[in-house]
C-alpha cells in the first residue's frame, strides 16, 4: 500500500499545478480589460462571420471523417499482435503484413482518387 | 469483483435504449447512433461473458465487432452523404419514393 | 495455427486478391485517379473490367476445385482453431455462388457500359461480396459465419446505392443499410447470449454444450434472436419490409444479386447454424421457425399478387421462396437438408433466367420493369418469351421443371417432421403464386399492345438465358445427378442430423 502512496503524491502535484496557475495565481496577478474583440470566439485571427450552424461544411470533411474513421478503428488489430509479438512469430508477422498490404491498397485508392487533397 | 449479471442488465438496457432510438428517431444520423448504441451493448455482453469465463474468444470477438462497426459507420455516412445530396434532409421519413 | 492452414484458405486469397486488383487497377494509370462528376460512359473500360472479373471468377473457380481434394475427415477439422471448414458442404455452395457470379457479369455487362457508373468498382465490390460468402460458408465458428456475412452485407449496401446518382438507388440503399445494420446487432446479441450459456462460440462445441443443458431461458432469447437476425437476411416475413424496397430501387443486376447469390448464402449459413448447433433444442426453434415461414409464404405471395412493377413482384415472390426453404430447415432431417441443397440451385438459376430477361428489356436505368412492358413479347422475342415460361413455371413448381424436385423435397420433408399442416400452406400458396406468374405470361401471350420497353439482347443476356433454360430443364426431367450431388454434399452436416435423430 506504501507504494501506491507515491501515486497518491503525483496526481496531486499534477492536479495542483493546473489548478494553482489557472484559477488562483493568474487571476490574482493579471490585468482585467475585457473588449469587445476579444470576448470573441477564436477563429484563427479573422473575425467570425456567422455562428456554426449557419452554413454547411464542405463534403471534403466528411469525406476526411470517413477515412479516418475505418483507418482509426483497424489499428485496433495492431494491439494484440504487438503484445503477444514473440509468441506469434514469423506467422504473426507475416499476418500482420497481410494486413497491412490490405489497408495501404485501401489507402492507395483514396489516394489516387483525389480524397485527400483539398480541391 | 462486480456479479456477471450486473452487465448484462446494463447491456439489456442500453440494447433496448437503442432499439427504442431506431424505432423513434427520424434523423438518420441519430438512427445510426442508436445502432452503434445496441452494437456497444453487444459488446459489453461479450465481455462479461469473456470474464466470467476467462476466456479470450469472447474478446476477440469483440475487436472484430468493433472494426466491423467502424467500417458500417464508413459506408452509412457516406450513403447518408448521398442522400442528402439528392434532398437536403436525411430525415428517414422523407425517403419515400417507393411504396407498397 | 500453422503456415499449412493457409492453403484451405486459397480460393478466398484468390478472389480477394481479385477484388482488390480491379479496385486499383483503374486508379493506376496517369490521370485515371480523376473523379468525373458525370463522366462519359466507360464502355470500353467496362469490357476490360468484365473480362478481368471473368478471368478472376475461373481463377477463383479452379482454386475451389483444387482444395477440393484436401477435404477430408471434415468434421475432425481444425483449420485457424477450428473456425474454418473446408467440407463438401462449403464447396457445393461456393461452386454455386461462382457460377451465379459469373452469370451475374454477363448481365451487368451491357447495362453497365450504358451506365455512368465505373465498371471496376462495381466487380471488385461483387468480388469483395463473392469473398464474404465463401468465406461464411466455409465457417463453423460464429464469429468467422458474422465476419463473413458482414463483407457481404457491407459490399451490398454499397452495390445497392451504386448509381448514385438516382434517389431511387440512393434510397434503397439507405434503407437497406439502416436495416440491416439493426439487424446485424439483434444478430450479434442472439451470438453474445449463445456464447454466455454455452461459452464457446464454435458450432460443434456449441451443439455439444447444448446437449448437456435443460430449456432456459437466456438460451432461447439468444437462439429466437439470432434465428431473427437470419430471417433478415434471408428475406423471410415479418423481416420482409426492406426487401420490396430494396429490389425496386437496386440496379437491376443488383436485384438479381441480392435475389440469387446472397439469399442462397444466407440459407447456406441458416442451415448450418441450426443444423449443426441448435438442433438440440429444436422442438423450441422448430414452432417458431414454422410461423415464420407460413408467415413468409402467405404474406410473400399474397402480396405479390397485386404488384404492378416486376421487381417488386419477384421481391415477394423470393419472399415467399425463403418461407419455402425454411421448411427444409424446419424439418431437420436429412431429407430436409438436401432439399435446401437443390432448391438453392434450382432457384437461383430459375430466377437469374428471369433477370435475363428483364434486362434485356431494360434499355435504360428504370425501364421494361412494369408487367406492361412484357406485352405483346411473344411477337417481338418468341425465344424469350418461351424461356420466361419455363422460368416461371419452375419458380412456382410445375414439373417437368427442376423447380418441382426442389419443391418436393422441402415438402416432403416437412410432412416427414410432422408439420404436415405447413406442407398444406406451401402447396396452397404455390398455387397462389401461379396467379401472378401467370400475369406475366398472359401479358406475354395474350395482350395485343405492345409493351414499350425496347428488346435489345445481347450474346451475355442470351448466354445466360441459355444456360438457366437447360439447367431448369435437364434438372426438372433427369434429377438424379444434382440429388446425388446433394447427398454428397449434405456429407457430415447430414451424418451428425441422423445420428443426433437416431439419439432421441
Amino acid at each position: 500500500m506504501a507504494n501506491y502512496s507515491v501515486l497518491l503524491i503525483a496526481a496531486l502535484i499534477v492536479i495542483s499545478v493546473p489548478v494553482l496557475t489557472l484559477f488562483i495565481i493568474t487571476p490574482l496577478i493579471r490585468a482585467s480589460r475585457p473588449g469587445k474583440v476579444k470576448l470573441e470566439p477564436y477563429e484563427c485571427g479573422i473575425a467570425p462571420t456567422s455562428t456554426a450552424f449557419d452554413h454547411r461544411f464542405s463534403v471534403r470533411y466528411f469525406l476526411i471523417a470517413v477515412l479516418f474513421i475505418v483507418f482509426d478503428v483497424e489499428t485496433v488489430f495492431l494491439f494484440p499482435w504487438a503484445i503477444r509479438f514473440k509468441q506469434l512469430g514469423w506467422f504473426g508477422a507475416a499476418e500482420m503484413a497481410v494486413f497491412l498490404a490490405i489497408l495501404l491498397v485501401g489507402y492507395f485508392y483514396a489516394w489516387r482518387r483525389k480524397v485527400l487533397s483539398w480541391v | 469483483m462486480i456479479p456477471t449479471h450486473y452487465f448484462l442488465i446494463l447491456s439489456a438496457i442500453l440494447f433496448t435504449i437503442g432499439v427504442v432510438g431506431v424505432l423513434t428517431r427520424k434523423n438518420g444520423i441519430t438512427i445510426f447512433m442508436s445502432i452503434e448504441l445496441m452494437v456497444n451493448a453487444v459488446n459489453l455482453t461479450f465481455l462479461a461473458y469473456a470474464r466470467q469465463f476467462h476466456q479470450v474468444h469472447g474478446l476477440i470477438f469483440v475487436f472484430f465487432i468493433m472494426a466491423i462497426a467502424a467500417a458500417e459507420a464508413a459506408v452509412g455516412l457516406a450513403i447518408f452523404i448521398t442522400l442528402f445530396h439528392h434532398r437536403d434532409t436525411i430525415d428517414v421519413d422523407e425517403a419515400n419514393l417507393m411504396h407498397w | 495455427m500453422t503456415w499449412g492452414d493457409t492453403i484451405y484458405l486459397l480460393p478466398e486469397i484468390v478472389i480477394s486478391i481479385g477484388a482488390c486488383l480491379l479496385l486499383i487497377a483503374p486508379v493506376m494509370r496517369r490521370g485515371g485517379g480523376v473523379v468525373r462528376a458525370s463522366g462519359a460512359p466507360s464502355g470500353g473500360g467496362a469490357r476490360t473490367a468484365k473480362w478481368t472479373m471473368l478471368a478472376i471468377l475461373v481463377l477463383t473457380a479452379v482454386a475451389v476445385i483444387a482444395s477440393s481434394g484436401l477435404v477430408a475427415d471434415v468434421a475432425q477439422t481444425k483449420t485457424f482453431a477450428s473456425m474454418f471448414a473446408l467440407d463438401s458442404f462449403a464447396i457445393f455452395f461456393k461452386l454455386l455462388f461462382i457460377a451465379t457470379m459469373a452469370m451475374l457479369v454477363l448481365l451487368s455487362d451491357d447495362y453497365l457500359a450504358a451506365s455512368r457508373y465505373s465498371a471496376w468498382e462495381y466487380y471488385s465490390l461483387l468480388s469483395f461480396a463473392l469473398c464474404g460468402m465463401m468465406f461464411m460458408v466455409s465457417g463453423v465458428h460464429l464469429a468467422a459465419i458474422y465476419i463473413g456475412l458482414e463483407l457481404l452485407s457491407l459490399s451490398s449496401y454499397i452495390l445497392a446505392g451504386y448509381f448514385k446518382n438516382e434517389l431511387k438507388s440512393t434510397e434503397a440503399a439507405m434503407k437497406y443499410f439502416v436495416l440491416g445494420t439493426v439487424s446485424s446487432a439483434i444478430l450479434l446479441y442472439g451470438i453474445s447470449l449463445i456464447y454466455g450459456v454455452t461459452g464457446t462460440l464454435n458450432l460443434m462445441r456449441i451443439a455439444d454444450a447444448m446437449s448437456t443443458l435443460v430449456t432456459n431461458d437466456a438460451l432461447m432469447f439468444g437462439i429466437m434472436l439470432l434465428g431473427a437476425g437470419l430471417c433478415f437476411k434471408i428475406a423471410a416475413a415479418p423481416f420482409h419490409v426492406w426487401t420490396p424496397d430494396v429490389y425496386e430501387g437496386a440496379p437491376t443486376p443488383i436485384t438479381a444479386f441480392l435475389s440469387t447469390a446472397s439469399k442462397s448464402a444466407a440459407f447456406a449459413i441458416f442451415a448450418r447454424i441450426f443444423y449443426v448447433g441448435m438442433h438440440h433444442f429444436r422442438l423450441d426453434w422448430q414452432v417458431v421457425l414454422a410461423i415464420i415461414a407460413a408467415l413468409s409464404m402467405i404474406i410473400g405471395n399474397l402480396a405479390a399478387i397485386t404488384q404492378d412493377n416486376i421487381k417488386r413482384m419477384l421481391a415477394y415472390s423470393s419472399i415467399g421462396h425463403a418461407g419455402y426453404v425454411l421448411l427444409g430447415i424446419i424439418s431437420v432431417s436429412e431429407m430436409g437438408l438436401y432439399g435446401v441443397l437443390v432448391y438453392s440451385v434450382v432457384y437461383v438459376f430459375a430466377t437469374l433466367g428471369i433477370w435475363a430477361t428483364v434486362l434485356m428489356l431494360s434499355k435504360h436505368e428504370y425501364a421494361g420493369e412494369q408487367v406492361s412492358d412484357f406485352e405483346g413479347l411473344h411477337r417481338r422475342a418468341p425465344l424469350w418469351a418461351f424461356a420466361m415460361i419455363i422460368f416461371l413455371l419452375s419458380l412456382g413448381g410445375i414439373p417437368p421443371t427442376a423447380g418441382f424436385i426442389g419443391k418436393y423435397f422441402l415438402f416432403y420433408a416437412a410432412v416427414g417432421a410432422g408439420f404436415g399442416w405447413l406442407a398444406i400452406v406451401a402447396v396452397l400458396m404455390s398455387a397462389v403464386s401461379m396467379f401472378f406468374y401467370f400475369r406475366i405470361v398472359m401479358a406475354m401471350y395474350l395482350r395485343d399492345g405492345d409493351g414499350q420497353a425496347e428488346v435489345v439482347s445481347s450474346g451475355g443476356l442470351k448466354l445466360v438465358a441459355a444456360i438457366c433454360l437447360v439447367v431448369t430443364l435437364l434438372f426438372g426431367i433427369l434429377p438424379g445427378p444434382l440429388v446425388e450431388q446433394a447427398k454428397i454434399s449434405g456429407g457430415w452436416v447430414a451424418k451428425r442430423v441422423a445420428a443426433n435423430n437416431a439419439q432421441r
